[in-house]
């Protein structure tokens, strides 16, 4: 249906936001890309009083690599992830995660600071932030903080954000050359959120011994799943075959999927030890992968 | 009321509009622009496709309100600019409109790979179409006419050259 009556704020400058959550308190409803939140709006999920639209605050905007961190703005739309070269060579799997977000129309539009924000456990780009251990920046009116996305995401749609604090920036450390980077789904639809998914990374010495491993899944939790069990049964190996059936047979321990819409909690298991050694066999030598 | 100024196919317009005006509805009911379609009015059929500079957006899914300054192209705009004329052809050719509903944001999507991705495959097509839903369900007409138009395109270029 229509949206509701509503306000509208547009910010030119962080200052204009404080203001207009002064003026607001708990009535103003941060708008950034707005592919989630003016759906909502349209099914009466939410009844914000006054949309604050922080498009246009240029400190959120850019990408950039300074001092050894690659800064990704929060208003940095799914389709900039896509094409920006500084993200394809020093975050791979944010531009590989791009072509699995939505449709082209809402790519356009959508921000990853909104992504994040949301918290969709079924969503690719908050399991590929805490696949990279990423590190939030958030801002308020009463200062900035930085957290892990590895404990920012609390729960259903739920995050560390308090009452007034926007993600300002996601900061990565750059890929090294020895990182290996892979993001799969299982989707009934082209575009649909994942039933299940995996962003895979780690990295591999000359030897094929992994380092770092941080397979973390979406769509069969609450949050982003980082497979502790996985990851503890891959750390030091060589990656082979065997270290593969061992990663998978780790990852019982890591999952407790909920029952939903596509199926009951062992499909889910089911789907994601398929996506981890889809994922890993990626990673394999050539000779091993014909083998 | 928000004041906006944009520009619509080319054309500057100055309005006052409702916080909770979309685009699609700014369009069809302040501008009398009826091309662009309110299907589903929440993101997900992508009947109400339209160019918000230079790149196709979900016109339910952004505020009327937040686009001042901004340069929006309707279906209107693509098909007198004459950017299309060859794949609206093939349309017809095809049969490829049925009732017509989705039509304008097929097209608008269709123009996005003609553009962007000149020598993009049917399964290519195909995923760039997928957020445009036809329930006549006529997709392989569209799909034959989105290919059609390519591969006219690229045999053109290639006779250029020689």
């Amino acid at each position: 249906m229509k949206w509701p009556a509503i306000g509208y704020v547009r910010a030119r400058s962080l200052d204009d936001l404080w203001e207009a959550q002064r003026t607001h308190g708990a009535a103003a409803q941060v708008l950034a890309g707005g592919q989630t939140l003016l759906a909502t709006l349209a099914f009466r999920l939410s009844e914000p009083g006054v949309l604050v639209d922080i498009t246009r605050i240029p400190e959120l905007r850019g990408v950039a690599l300074r001092d050894g961190v690659l800064r990704i703005g929060a208003l940095t739309r799914h389709a900039e992830l896509g094409r920006d070269p500084l993200i394809a060579r020093h975050a791979p799997l944010i531009a590989a995660a791009v072509p699995y977000i939505a449709h082209p129309a809402i790519r356009n539009r959508g921000t990853i600071g909104g992504s994040l924000a949301y918290a969709d456990p079924a969503a690719e780009l908050p399991a590929c932030a805490v696949a990279l251990d990423a590190t939030l920046h958030l801002l308020s009116a009463r200062g900035e903080r930085r957290v892990k996305a590895e404990g920012f995401f609390t729960g259903l749609l739920s995050t560390l954000l308090e009452p007034g604090e926007i993600i300002a920036a996601v900061e990565l450390p750059p890929a090294s050359p020895a990182q290996r980077s892979a993001i799969l789904e299982v989707s009934r639809r082209s575009g649909d959120y994942a039933m299940a998914g995996i962003a895979a990374v780690l990295e591999l010495d000359a030897a094929g011994q992994v380092a770092s491993p941080r397979l973390t899944f979406f769509g069969v939790g609450d949050r982003p799943v980082l497979a502790t069990r996985a990851n503890a049964a891959l750390a030091g190996r060589v990656l082979d075959a065997a270290a593969i059936a061992a990663a998978a047979e780790a990852l019982e321990g890591d999952l407790d999927p909920p029952a939903d819409l596509h199926g009951p909690p062992e499909m889910k298991r089911h789907l994601a030890r398929v996506l981890l050694r889809r994922a890993l066999a990626q990673f394999l030598p050539a000779r091993e992968k014909a083998a | 009321m928000i004041p906006i100024t944009l520009t619509v196919n080319g054309e500057r317009v100055s309005r006052h509009v409702e916080p909770r005006r979309h685009l699609i509805d700014f369009l069809r009911l302040d501008l009398g622009l009826t091309g662009s379609h309110a299907g589903c009015e929440h993101g997900v059929c992508g009947a109400c496709t339209v160019r918000v500079d230079g790149e196709i957006v979900r016109g339910c899914l952004v505020p009327a309100a937040s686009l001042d300054g901004a340069e929006v192209t309707t279906i209107e705009g693509l098909s007198d600019s004459g950017e299309v004329a060859d794949l609206q052809a093939h349309f017809v050719a095809r049969n490829a409109a049925q009732c017509g509903y989705c039509t304008p944001g097929m097209i608008m999507t269709a123009a996005d790979i003609l553009r962007h991705h000149p020598d993009a495959t049917r399964a290519q097509i195909r995923e760039h179409l997928s957020g445009n839903y036809c329930r006549c369900t006529g997709y392989h007409a569209i799909v034959d006419a989105v290919e059609a138009t390519l591969a006219e395109r690229a045999a053109r270029r290639q006779e250029e050259r020689r």
